[in-house]
């Protein structure tokens, strides 16, 4: 059983800068931050050895930051540019009894995050979701297409701080 | 009823008009689609269920459009689903209701501001012939509504469509 500081450590003599920091500063466990471009290895690294054995991912869920610069416009609704999405990552080792979280943060103009699929095949529909919900693309995933909202919906990613609902889908009224 | 008081001292032969005789076979067999969509859909199967038996009034779920006479929307309908109800609905063949079960169906419930992916009312996408309130309704209120519709196909004419 290993501690999110000792973990940290380890993982940054392993990786050196791709590991990008350590935020203790939060009311929930520990945060690492990871590079999106080599989050497949790290997390094939945090799978199979032997002090980590972290074989489970319990949830890949997708964050809107939302801090870049807002523009309102005329109906007072948000517009946002620059800032990232993030994607978290919880892990839990069912051999050793130990938790840790990986972040990642993107681009919000082109968010590309590493496809954690090979390493933990439950990220499948996870990652699906956060591409439904926030438009992050997970490069190498097998199947990246929406999972909840329908195949051709066009009016974006719902949960993106700045998102607006459509007047009509399919010639369905969508406001109340 | 209005069928049995005109009978014969022969106990053979009922005399009925034709549209009550068509109404009442009709209202007495509404064979709904065998189709639930949320919380409201374990209230609808509660009153399929033996406490209060949905059979007593002739509905059982059928589980084909093509054979059903009602659908009971039960439930929160998503954009996506909606466009599969308007489907199924298309396939039932004339005459068929529906009842709109539950604040979700009948105008959106709890999603009415936020839900981006909720239609705001069933009544936007196909008829509806009764509106059943309730968060879920009890299966007492699902009774009524279906009472309702009794007494709209009672009261419907064959050469005009009412309900």
């Amino acid at each position: 059983m290993k501690n999110p500081e000792e973990i940290f450590e380890l993982l940054k003599k392993e990786f050196g800068e791709i590991i990008l920091g350590l935020d203790k500063d939060t009311p929930v466990d520990p945060i690492i931050s990871v590079d999106p471009k080599h989050i497949q290895k790290v997390g094939a690294f945090l799978r199979d050895n032997e002090d980590f054995k972290f074989d489970n991912l319990m949830v890949l869920s997708g964050v809107d930051d939302a801090n870049g610069t807002k523009t309102k416009d005329e109906d007072g609704m948000d517009t946002i540019s620059g800032g990232t999405l993030s994607v978290y990552y919880h892990l839990h080792s069912t051999k050793l009894k130990h938790k840790i979280t990986i972040k990642t943060s993107t681009y919000r103009e082109n968010p590309e995050v590493e496809s954690v699929y090979n390493v933990w095949r439950t990220s499948d529909w996870h990652e699906r979701e956060a591409f439904d919900m926030f438009g992050i693309i997970f490069k190498n995933h097998p199947d990246l297409r929406r999972i909840l909202m329908p195949y051709d919906w066009e009016a974006g990613f719902p949960l993106r701080k700045d998102y607006k609902n459509p007047e009509f889908y399919q010639g369905m009224k969508v406001p109340y | 009823m209005g069928l049995l008081d005109k009978e014969f001292s022969d106990g053979n032969i009922v005399i009925a008009r034709a549209e009550d005789l068509m109404n009442w076979a009709r209202l007495s067999s509404i064979w709904q689609l065998g189709f639930g969509l949320a919380c409201c859909a374990i209230e609808m199967m509660a009153t399929s269920a033996s406490h209060y038996d949905f059979d007593r009034f002739g509905v059982i779920p059928r589980n084909t459009p093509r054979q059903a006479d009602a659908i009971i929307i039960s439930g929160t309908v998503t954009l996506k689903m909606a466009t599969r109800i308007k489907r199924l609905y298309e396939q039932m063949p004339d005459p068929k209701y529906i009842i709109s079960m539950g604040s979700c169906a009948n105008c959106g419930g709890p999603y009415w501001e936020h839900g981006y992916h909720v239609l705001k009312g069933i009544d936007r996408v196909i008829p509806v012939d009764v509106y059943v309130p309730g968060c879920p309704p009890r299966p007492e209120a699902l009774l009524e509504g279906l009472l309702k519709l009794q007494e709209k196909i009672r009261n419907e004419s064959m050469r005009k469509k009412t309900a």
